[in-house]
């Protein structure tokens, strides 16, 4: 399969502008300028992308949201916030391609009519912003970026927003919040950022994969994009894969290709002698699979058939004789520590489940704990503001359905079985 | 009190805005750099003044992310080791034994000399290559217990 998204990262000096150009970049930002933007939102539709960030939602409707109005200012943010953990995708990109990504900003604005385009990446990652403020430098001097792009109508500034260390900022409206200047805490939904978004104006979010595989769908064309991948889930897809194998790293693939080939075939099998035990395929909101499931096709629709998700493509191998309980233990801790604090029940619901977790972990566990973290599992499933909650509880109830014994085994002082 | 260069990069960042208050962000940053780690209330009403809001409006960032070190003093060196389940999963907690070993300090403190602070992380986007750490802005990777020697010596 060609490569579009990894394609230039090994490259020497990758991030500089005139690498950029020399390899058949910002080709596609010119043809689009010449499309116009119903054409290329059009074409976006028609590619079937959907977004790379882990909610899988097409991209091209996304786009056509937002009010063709032309008196009124719009926005287009880039969520760098990359923090699903095990997820390390969008950081390879801005830190070794960043003007993929402008260009694919650079066309995105340009559909949707935005003038202005933040990309707001976390605060841990300031190799990739100072990056990303180079290449954006890069752009303005050589008049990609400003007033009157390639002699158009259309202008351009774009800016980097660093964040402070907030999971949840990931979270669009929350990204918004913290854009503007507040707390990273969600907001009520409707109004949806299309209609009133950054400021109080229509704004379209999208993940830096997604904004990436923009210029390719332009110059290469729907129906190329179409022949990788499956037909609901089209498109190559970077899957970050890291844990217990011999390969652990990013592998640019078609969407559906099968676990097994990805971690048998391109990550080299397990690191041991040890068999897999159980993998996390989509970041750790994601439940995991088993062996058993290793046939399963990474894409939206057959991981969600399978109870899970294919999230951000963050695939988490586990041999045998890792601690399930830890595993748990270690990612609800996670959600605690990043749960915002706006609703309750993710507030003080990811504090008790870890605190029964931790018990467990160290054989300090009661009777009746595992009904007890089914029962808050209930209550904060469904009854958040945002997914953060839902994402904690569908790991922990993934986790529990499959190794039960282990659980219960903690819960009665026997020690670790796994 | 902020420094005038401080203050003129403040302003540099508030032209990338809508509103000055997006700035806030970028403002605390550059103070707990400039200040060499730890913001002060002052720090925080001078902040507000420049961008137009509210004292308290600057403290509810401040508390609210985790890279601010308002109230949490660190050393010239802030270890944080990533300790979620990728790193796990590969032996994040021996390169933390090793490091208070080595430091003689537990995770949360500082050594004596205020030179390190140790901290653990939760996920830093660096899963391929775990275990790692970031020492202040540069990130650690495939970290073994030698290699975690050779990169504290650079430090002296």
């Amino acid at each position: 399969m060609e490569k579009i998204l990894l394609k230039n990262i090994d490259k020497p000096e990758s991030h500089k502008i005139e690498s950029y150009i020399k390899n058949g970049g910002y080709n596609a930002v010119r043809e689009a300028l010449k499309l116009g933007p119903d054409d290329i939102i059009q074409r976006v539709k028609d590619s079937g992308i959907r977004g790379r960030g882990g909610a899988g939602f097409p991209t091209g409707l996304k786009w056509s949201f937002i009010p063709k109005d032309p008196t009124l200012d719009k926005y287009l943010c880039c969520n760098a916030d990359e923090g699903e953990p095990g997820t390390f995708k969008d950081r390879a990109i801005m830190d070794n391609d960043p003007h993929l990504l402008l260009e694919g900003m650079m066309i995105t604005s340009y559909a949707i009519g935005a003038a202005v385009g933040y990309i707001y990446i976390r605060g841990e990652f300031e190799f990739g912003a100072k990056r990303l403020e180079a290449a954006i430098d890069e752009a303005y001097r050589e008049g990609y970026l400003g007033k009157n792009i390639f002699g158009s109508e259309f202008s351009l500034d774009m800016y980097v927003h660093r964040g402070a260390g907030a999971y949840i900022c990931g979270e669009e409206t929350a990204l918004l919040e913290s854009l503007e200047g507040g707390r990273g805490q969600p907001r009520k939904k409707p109004p949806f950022p299309a209609l009133a978004g950054l400021y109080g104006k229509p704004t379209v979010i999208n993940n830096v994969e997604t904004l990436a595989c923009v210029p390719a769908i332009i110059e290469k064309g729907v129906e190329w994009f179409k022949s990788t991948g499956t037909e609901k889930s089209p498109g190559p897809k970077i899957f970050g894969v890291s844990g217990h194998v011999k390969k652990p790293g990013l592998y640019e693939l078609p969407m559906g290709t099968t676990l097994r080939e990805l971690i048998y075939e391109h990550c080299g099998g397990m690191r041991s002698d040890k068999p897999l035990k159980a993998v996390i395929p989509g970041g750790v909101s994601a439940p995991l699979l088993v062996p058993e499931d290793l046939d399963t096709t990474m894409d939206f629709e057959a991981m969600g058939a399978k109870g899970t998700m294919l999230g951000s493509g963050a695939v988490i191998v586990m041999e045998e004789g890792t601690c399930m309980v830890k595993v748990a233990y270690i990612t609800n801790r996670f959600f605690s520590h990043e749960s915002c604090g706006k609703c309750t029940p993710c507030r003080e619901g990811t504090i008790w489940i870890t605190k029964i977790l931790k018990r467990l972990e160290e054989d300090r566990g009661r009777p009746g704990d595992i009904d007890l973290l089914e029962e808050l599992c209930g209550n904060i499933f469904g009854r958040t503001f945002c997914p953060l909650g839902d994402g904690a509880v569908m790991a922990l109830r993934g986790a529990i359905t499959h190794f039960r014994d282990e659980f219960l085994n903690h819960a009665a002082h026997k020690g670790c079985t796994a | 009190m902020l420094t005038d260069k401080v203050r003129e990069e403040i302003l540099k960042i508030t032209a990338k805005y809508y509103n000055k208050r997006s700035a806030v962000m970028d403002a605390l940053m550059l103070v707990q750099k400039d200040c060499g780690g730890n913001i002060t209330r002052g720090d925080m009403e001078d902040i507000a003044d420049m961008l137009e809001i509210k004292p308290h409006e600057v403290n509810a960032v401040a508390t609210f992310y985790t890279m601010y070190n308002y109230a949490k003093p660190v050393g010239r060196y802030h270890i944080q080791v990533c300790r979620n389940i990728s790193c796990a999963l590969l032996e994040a907690e021996r390169v933390i034994a090793h490091i208070e070993d080595t430091l003689g300090i537990k995770t949360g403190d500082t050594t004596p000399d205020n030179k390190f602070t140790l901290s653990t992380a939760e996920c830093l986007g660096s899963c391929g290559t775990a275990p790692m750490m970031q020492i202040n802005d540069n990130y650690y990777e495939n970290l073994t217990p030698d290699k975690v020697d050779a990169i504290l010596k650079g430090f002296e």
